[in-house]
């Protein structure tokens, strides 16, 4: 399971690096998210991954029993952030999208020199 | 409590300013206040932390290791300070007019939720916790930014965006990898634990990933274009603000990072660091010598001089790193200035095109000695600020026997000499372009454009003239952060569990 995550993991970081190479603005946007994702199931399985085992302490019973419930919460709020942030790209890409009418990152315009 | 006042007072600033009704003064007012009021919480933090050395706040009455701590050591508590005298600035320099349809969209509000993000990323003693104020300060830096929609504009704003959150998800993975290996999110937990560790692959990777990520954000050498695509299209005081902060918010989490969990100073990423410092140095103010305009001039110049801000971390002595911290404070001073002294001319000209600026001293000969007090003290002129700065950061160098560093650095500061130099006879000194107007010539700068300026030169010299008394805070600062032990016990106690794992 570990393994496949990695792997899982490796591919969405790859795919999201790669598109945020590309010159169009949606690509962009999708390989941030990739690279989000990418990072999220990183910190799941950097922690280690366990299987149908809770995250609520109940007293008495050894601690191997249950998950680490802080990769969860970390994943919880890296999620949140990047919908924010995911959402404020998009909006972005929509301005620049009406009043260029392209979503090529070089038809914007020429910096000021 | 105190601990928490510069997160907190901008925050309810920020909500304040939403429910009041939305007539300019009223919300000039309110935010300027507000600016005020974390300024005099920031004296006494400091005050507090000269007096009895580390504060500690323990969010919620959690213990250390398990919840979020809010830690002020002295680099900390500098850091806070500088920060409430530059919101003090940008919201003071409001007074003299914002663009209506900014004000109407939150432009007030939003300062002050960069405000509270800088703030939360200088206090705050967990390393997830650091990850959430850097978006936060980003979110609102970018909203800031793009409240326009000029081509030009939208153009930076998506660079900026765009490279800065691909920073943040390098932090995100290494704090995942990290979180994965030691068990635990808190800096001075990770301090104790992980450096015992001893995985050289690991650490050689996880110091990799930490560099590039805030390396991205301190606009370090490969990795800071976005800075000048970006920095010269928001008005002046959101450029005093981005400029001042943003990039010192980097090196301070590099610093801040690196010396609690990575404290061999024989690690191969100190050598990468060297030499990356001083090719941003170098190529930084190549840069600015190439450049036309005012404010891309600036920008240039900002990323040269990271270079001096890191590179007392990448020596690791005691003397290198206190001499770094001084050079971060006037750094953040000087370069804020210069973006509002940008202001006038945008005010008078409307433009930072250097072909199209110049004879302001003949019109306006006080104005134009004001701005020469932070171009020379950037240039390092004895004995301005920049100089005391300068000699703070070269002598370790000659003392630890890097003379081919030292010399890079004076190099680069005989380039700046000539950058600033250049500056000011192109926008002050040289007549009037034939195309500019009599009336915009002779037109009066207000007040309220140049008080902030004048503030901010005030400390400048101030920071002149005591500038023996504060390099012995930096050294002390200095000192502080390569204690790790004290920083360790100030946070967890005498005698705590290690975290679960």
């Amino acid at each position: 399971m570990e393994l496949l995550l990695a792997v899982v993991a490796g591919v969405l970081y790859a795919a999201g690096l790669y598109l945020m190479l590309r010159r169009r603005l949606a690509q962009l946007i999708i390989g941030l998210s990739l690279l989000s994702n990418g990072s999220n199931i990183l910190i799941l399985s950097a922690a280690g991954v366990t299987r149908a085992k809770p995250p609520l302490i109940t007293e008495g019973l050894p601690l191997e029993q249950f998950a680490d419930p802080v990769p969860q919460s970390l994943i919880l709020t890296a999620i949140v952030i990047g919908f924010g942030v995911l959402a404020f790209a998009l909006v972005l890409a929509h301005r620049v999208h009406q009043s260029t009418g392209s979503d090529d990152i070089d038809t914007i315009g020429p910096d000021r020199a | 409590m105190l601990l928490a006042l510069p997160i907190l007072l901008p925050l309810l600033t920020a909500i304040v300013l939403h429910l009041l009704p939305q007539r300019s003064r009223l919300l000039r007012l309110v935010a300027f206040a507000g600016s005020l009021l974390v300024l005099g919480t920031a004296a006494s933090i400091f005050a507090r932390v000269q007096q009895t050395g580390i504060l500690v706040l323990q969010v919620g009455s959690w213990p250390a290791p398990f919840g979020i701590t809010l830690v002020a050591d002295l680099f900390s508590a500098l850091m806070i300070a500088m920060v409430s005298v530059i919101g003090v600035a940008v919201t003071g320099s409001s007074f003299a007019g914002v663009d209506p349809r900014r004000e109407a969209l939150g432009y007030h509000s939003l300062i002050q939720v960069v405000l509270m993000g800088v703030a939360g990323a200088f206090l705050t003693g967990d390393i997830f916790n650091l990850y959430v104020w850097f978006e936060v300060l980003l979110i609102g830096s970018f909203v800031l930014m793009s409240l326009h929609r000029t081509r030009a504009q939208l153009r930076a704003a998506f660079t900026y965006v765009g490279l800065n959150l691909l920073a943040s998800a390098f932090l995100l993975t290494a704090i995942g990898l990290l979180y994965g290996q030691a068990g635990t999110l808190n800096l001075a937990d990770l301090a104790r634990a992980w450096p015992e560790r001893r995985t050289p692959g690991l650490d050689a990777a996880l110091s990799m990933l930490f560099l590039t990520a805030f390396g991205i954000k301190a606009g370090l050498f490969p990795l800071f274009f976005w800075l000048p695509a970006s920095y010269h299209t928001p008005p002046a005081a959101v450029g005093a603000l981005l400029a001042g902060l943003l990039t010192k918010v980097g090196v301070y989490a590099m610093i801040r990072v690196f010396t609690l969990l990575f404290p061999d100073p024989g690690a191969s990423v100190y050598r990468v660091l060297l030499v990356l410092s001083a090719i941003t140095m170098v190529l930084g103010l190549i840069g600015a010598l190439a450049q036309r305009d005012f404010r891309r001039v600036l920008s240039f110049n900002l990323v040269g001089h990271i270079g001096f801000t890191t590179i007392g971390l990448a020596l690791w002595s005691p003397a290198a790193l206190g001499g770094s911290i001084l050079y971060v404070l006037h750094h953040m001073l000087v370069i804020s200035t210069l973006f509002l002294v940008s202001g006038l001319f945008l005010r008078q000209r409307r433009t930072t095109d250097l072909n199209a600026l110049g004879g302001l001293y003949r019109s306006q000969p006080a104005v134009a000695c004001l701005a020469l007090i932070p171009l020379f003290s950037l240039a390092g002129v004895p004995p301005l600020s920049g100089f005391v700065a300068k000699v703070g950061v070269i002598t370790p160098m000659l003392g630890g026997g890097q003379y081919l560093l030292a010399a890079v650095a004076l190099c680069v500061s005989l380039l700046t000499v000539l950058s600033m130099a250049r500056l000011w006879e192109e926008a002050f000194w040289k007549p009037a372009p034939v195309a500019s107007s009599a009336s915009a010539l002779h037109s009066r700068l207000a007040l309220p454009i140049l008080a902030p300026i004048v503030f901010l030169v005030g400390l400048t010299l101030a920071l002149t003239v005591f500038a023996g008394p504060v390099s012995t805070v930096t050294m002390r600062a200095a000192g502080q952060l390569l204690d790790r032990n004290t920083y360790i016990r100030a946070i967890l106690g005498e005698e705590v569990p290690r975290a679960a794992r």
